[in-house]
């Protein structure tokens, strides 16, 4: 386990308060290296092997070939420093290696040494670099506290991306056997049980059977999680946390009272019962595109007419930018819908035109703000409009609760803050990293409960959920101060009143 | 004197070209697998135009992450602009409209663009973190164009120089005829540097100014649903797919 650390004191969040560099401050925070057992599932040597130097070298350089962004961002940037003071773990760590422009000139200082002319003659004037293992560690160490958010990208004059540069690290470090274990372990549990948390089909099955057991019995209705469905109209792909963790399991129990209350039918699928796509973390397409094909797979074995996706923020970027890319074309679904489509979409879609009635009373004592999740703020979008993302979770809460308060306007929407989390980071042993991580947002949140009364944040993501029930205690709420968007419309859908 | 800065800008000028064409090139070629605008992006191809104008011409998001910056930043390359603008008198035989427009704003867009180097470089010792990532080469490229601003300024200021000789110089050397250029000791400083800029362009961070256009969370539209994207590299991959 990690040692000791102090939770960060939380500063007033209208002074955007920005720390005196501590260097090195970091330094020591890692997550477990892959083990063979890990590596080798996924393709990838599974240690470090002499020679290991050459090979990520021309993977850097095949990398380059490949990726327009790294090979542009590696070229553009100015050392302007608009992006120093815009990474949450910077803020709640003050190692300066996690400024984005220094975390992308870790990798910048190997680019330029063995692509550049000038790197070549005067590496000591441009800051170019031989990739040693003194450089490999450091590569590993801080690669792994970006949680490939963005936010820098929103400052950036050039919209440089550290995302982009932090999955080719990544993609670089798997590809000569130095993977980290979180992420590669869980792909591997995708690739053989279906889902990242290795639930297998009958464990699942049973799980929903209780669900529908627990919801029959609060609401006299007879909800159903239907699984494996021939000819449903809609396939459900939600992340696996969903069938197992709390506040996520409200959520899914209200996804599933919206198809009840809508008279639309679906089904989960086994084979596709993850959204999650951690491929999209370690950087590598072809895991990225390997795991969205199984969401085909199951489209098309089920016979489905339209995919919807459940509340997950990466999943939602990798489904929403991506699915058509790696998995498409979906000519064989309902043309009239997008594929695929969100579950914020299709439920803001019936409220609006009263498909189903909601009664704010169901939630009634609580306060509501939002956590706007990266993922879906930068990478993603909802609706027909740019911005949906923003729009349509805050009208599926405010129709849902009697009060609604955004945080301050820094620290939502574009300019979301992470949760500390993401990024494939959400393991154990990065629990310091993770609660420094989650300081910026902790600190808006302590705003909006001291100005406004908030008393619970909705979160739209599994890695949100996971991080914040974690996290939310070290900073003196309650773990259950975390919802789900429809744990809430759970609360207060109207049933049984469907005429 | 003549005759090597005649073949110091013979060289200067297509080192700047052939590298900044081969540089686009490389960029253009390389592909964009995935969709990945900083959303909220725009949906269509004129949007795109659109956010890259905001871009290119009122640094839009460094307006909003960084307003002193975004002040420096903007004194320097309007100065530049204009000074660029009004330097193109040395290559033209009858002087153009926009020429003759900014002709009276040359000296205080000059001044402007020492200014604002100057600021932008104050920002780089003074502020902790901008000095942690800043480097050498970041300190010479700023030292080099305020150099370049400097001896012009002095020119077009106080020592002058035979700028109709010099004019002379440049467009004869545009139809590869060579004249007497003035042996000008801050003439002969303001070229050499003006050359050294423009051969190591291509090899250095100067390269953000094509290569914005081809930022990919900034040039792409927002419709990975409506329309499948898919890069050759990718498409190959399908080849094996049922």
């Amino acid at each position: 386990m990690a040692a000791p650390f102090d939770t960060p004191e939380l500063g007033n969040v209208e002074e955007r308060r920005i720390p005196a560099l501590k260097v090195g401050a970091m330094a020591e925070s890692k997550p477990y290296v892959a083990a063979a057992a890990h590596q080798e599932p996924l393709g990838f040597p599974g240690v470090l092997e002499e020679g290991w130097e050459k090979k990520a070298i021309g993977h850097m350089g095949e990398l380059l070939s490949k990726y327009r962004s790294l090979q542009v961002f590696m070229d553009i940037c100015v050392k302007c420093g608009a992006c120093t003071d815009k990474c949450h773990y910077f803020l709640g760590t003050a190692d300066p290696k996690n400024m984005p422009v220094a975390r992308q000139d870790l990798f910048r200082s190997v680019y330029r040494r063995y692509f550049t002319p000038m790197g070549k003659i005067a590496p000591n004037l441009v800051g170019a670099r031989d990739l040693t293992k003194d450089v490999l560690d450091e590569w590993y160490n801080y690669f792994h506290q970006c949680s490939q958010c963005r936010r820098c990208s929103v400052f950036c004059p050039y919209g440089i991306d550290t995302a982009e540069i932090s999955m080719a690290a990544r993609d670089i470090m798997d590809s000569i056997g130095q993977g980290q274990k979180y992420c590669n372990e869980i792909i591997g549990k995708v690739h053989k049980i279906g889902n990242n948390l290795g639930l297998p089909a009958p464990a699942l099955l049973d799980t929903l059977e209780g669900l529908e057991e627990d919801m029959e019995a609060e609401t006299g209705v007879a909800v159903k999680l239907p699984i494996d469905v021939h000819g449903a109209e809609v396939l459900l792909v939600t992340p696996s946390a969903d069938f197992f963790a709390e506040p996520h399991i409200l959520g899914l129990m209200g996804y599933a009272k919206v198809f009840h209350a809508a008279g639309v039918s679906w089904t989960l699928s086994t084979l596709a019962s993850e959204a999650g796509n951690f491929g999209m973390f370690i950087g590598n397409y072809e895991q990225m595109r390997k795991i969205s094909l199984r969401i085909r797979e199951a489209a098309l074995q089920l016979g489905v007419k339209r995919i919807i996706f459940g509340e997950c923020g990466h999943a939602w970027r990798v489904a929403y930018s991506f699915l058509n890319t790696l998995a498409g074309p979906w000519d064989f679904l309902d043309p009239r819908y997008p594929v695929p489509q969100h579950i914020l979409e299709f439920t803001n879609d019936l409220i609006s035109r009263k498909g189903i009635k909601l009664d704010k009373s169901g939630n009634d004592g609580m306060v509501l703000t939002v956590h706007d999740s990266c993922n879906v703020a930068r990478g993603a979008r909802m609706g027909d409009t740019p911005g949906g993302q923003f729009t349509i979770p805050r009208a599926v809460i405010q129709a849902s609760v009697p009060k609604f308060v955004d945080m301050h306007p820094d620290t939502i929407c574009e300019k979301t803050f992470c949760c500390g989390g993401g990024g494939g980071l959400l393991t154990d042993e990065l629990i310091e990293l993770r609660v420094k991580g989650s300081a910026p947002r902790m600190e808006a949140l302590k705003d909006v409960v001291e100005r406004e009364g908030v008393t619970h944040m909705a979160a739209m993501c599994a890695i949100c959920k996971a991080q914040f029930t974690k996290i939310l205690p070290y900073f003196g709420h309650d773990r259950e101060m975390v919802v789900s968007v429809h744990q809430l419309v759970s609360n207060a859908i109207i049933l049984g009143d469907n005429d | 004197m003549t005759i090597f800065f005649a073949i110091l800008f013979m060289v200067a000028t297509l080192v700047m070209v052939v590298g900044l064409g081969l540089k686009i090139a490389q960029y253009a070629r390389t592909p964009a697998p995935l969709k990945i605008p900083t959303t909220p992006a725009p949906l269509t191809k004129p949007g795109v135009a659109f956010r890259l104008g905001r871009e290119a011409l009122m640094f839009e998001s460094l307006f909003k992450g960084n307003k002193p910056l975004w002040l420096f930043a903007m004194i320097f390359h309007l100065g530049l602009a204009v000074v660029l603008i009004r330097h193109v008198r040395y290559f033209e035989t009858s002087v153009g409209p926009l020429v003759a427009l900014v002709q009276p704003l040359a000296q205080p867009a000059g001044l402007a663009m020492v200014a604002g180097l100057l600021l932008l470089l104050a920002r780089r010792v003074v502020i902790e973190r901008i000095r942690y990532i800043t480097g050498k080469s970041d300190i010479l490229m700023l030292v080099l164009l305020i150099a370049i601003g400097a001896s012009g300024m002095a020119m077009k200021c106080l020592v002058h120089t035979d700028i109709v000789a010099v004019k002379a110089f440049f467009t004869g050397l545009m139809g590869f005829e060579l004249r007497p250029l003035p042996t000008d000791p801050l003439l002969a400083v303001h070229l050499l540097l003006v050359a050294a800029l423009m051969i190591i362009f291509p090899f250095s961070k100067l390269l953000h100014a094509p290569g914005l256009f081809f930022s990919p969370t900034r040039n792409q539209t927002d419709t990975p649903r409506e329309h499948r994207h898919l890069c050759d590299w990718a498409a190959k991959l399908e080849e094996k797919r049922s």
